[in-house]
């Protein structure tokens, strides 16, 4: 019996979605932990006022980091499925806690090669990139932005 | 031009107060990048294409941003915001506004 060709192209994707899809969902954990440990003492805080002992001889610039992700075929599928029954898909909250997570990241990268030891006033921003909104969740974008300071380069002054 | 999204700046001190001002761009990605990110959706994974684009279009917005703070005499903008959405199908805003101001170093 022949299976019809419809149903080979969803099963093909479906695998390919989950077999790429938890292959790189496990990478990027992995390096998100990482670089989580790298930059654990480089504070990033949602705190919009400074304590008295930043206000004097330090510097500010504004850092931000953005990612945009994709779900997999396979997330999508298993998303479609949650909506008939309702609940929390797990698929999706992984991808963006991911997102989220790595946004944070590129930020203190930015923060760390100021020389900065902390990010004040944190903002988090998510936004679905357009072209897939017909198909549900596509993509997303995640951008994290707050305002580093790091010691005055003459801060005897 | 200094750029923060805190209201105080170390070691500065407000002199002029010179109004809200904003900057925004609209983009839409090209053919072949859709293209690409469709397949994407397909394996999953980060969107490079994607994050770089935004990326350009947020220092588009914000020079725009500085256009404005420069034309009003300011030599800083504080309470930065960013927000993005989504307005067509294939474009996206970005806005970012914030707060010109006239800073003065505090005599110590």
């Amino acid at each position: 019996m022949m299976l019809p060709y419809e149903l080979i192209i969803l099963l093909t994707l479906l695998l390919l979605g989950y077999v790429f899809g938890r292959l790189a969902e496990r990478r990027h954990y992995r390096s998100i932990q990482a670089r989580e440990d790298q930059y654990r003492q480089l504070l990033v805080l949602a705190e919009r006022h400074l304590p008295p002992e930043y206000v004097t001889g330090h510097e500010s610039c504004l850092v931000m980091g953005n990612v945009v992700v994709s779900v997999d075929y396979f997330k999508m599928m298993i998303a479609a499925l949650r909506n008939l029954v309702g609940g929390s898909i797990g698929a999706f909250e992984s991808l963006l806690d991911r997102a989220r997570r790595e946004a944070i990241l590129r930020m203190q990268e930015q923060a760390s090669a100021l020389g900065a030891g902390v990010v004040f006033n944190v903002k988090l921003e998510t936004c679905r990139v357009s072209g897939d909104a017909s198909r549900g969740v596509g993509s997303v974008e995640v951008m994290a932005y707050g305002t580093a300071l790091y010691p005055r380069a003459n801060a005897s002054r | 031009m200094l750029i923060s999204n805190l209201e105080i700046v170390p070691g500065m001190r407000v002199r002029r107060h010179l109004g809200l001002i904003q900057g925004s761009t609209v983009r839409a990605k090209h053919v072949g990048k859709d293209f690409m990110a469709g397949l994407k959706n397909i394996f999953g994974g980060e969107l490079t294409g994607y994050t770089e684009l935004m990326n350009e279009s947020r220092e588009a917005a914000m020079a725009r941003l500085q256009e404005q703070a420069t034309a009003l005499g300011a030599n800083a903008i504080l309470n930065v915001r960013f927000a993005t959405s989504t307005i067509a199908a294939g474009a996206s805003e970005i806005l970012v506004y914030g707060t010109a101001v006239e800073l003065e170093r505090m005599g110590v």
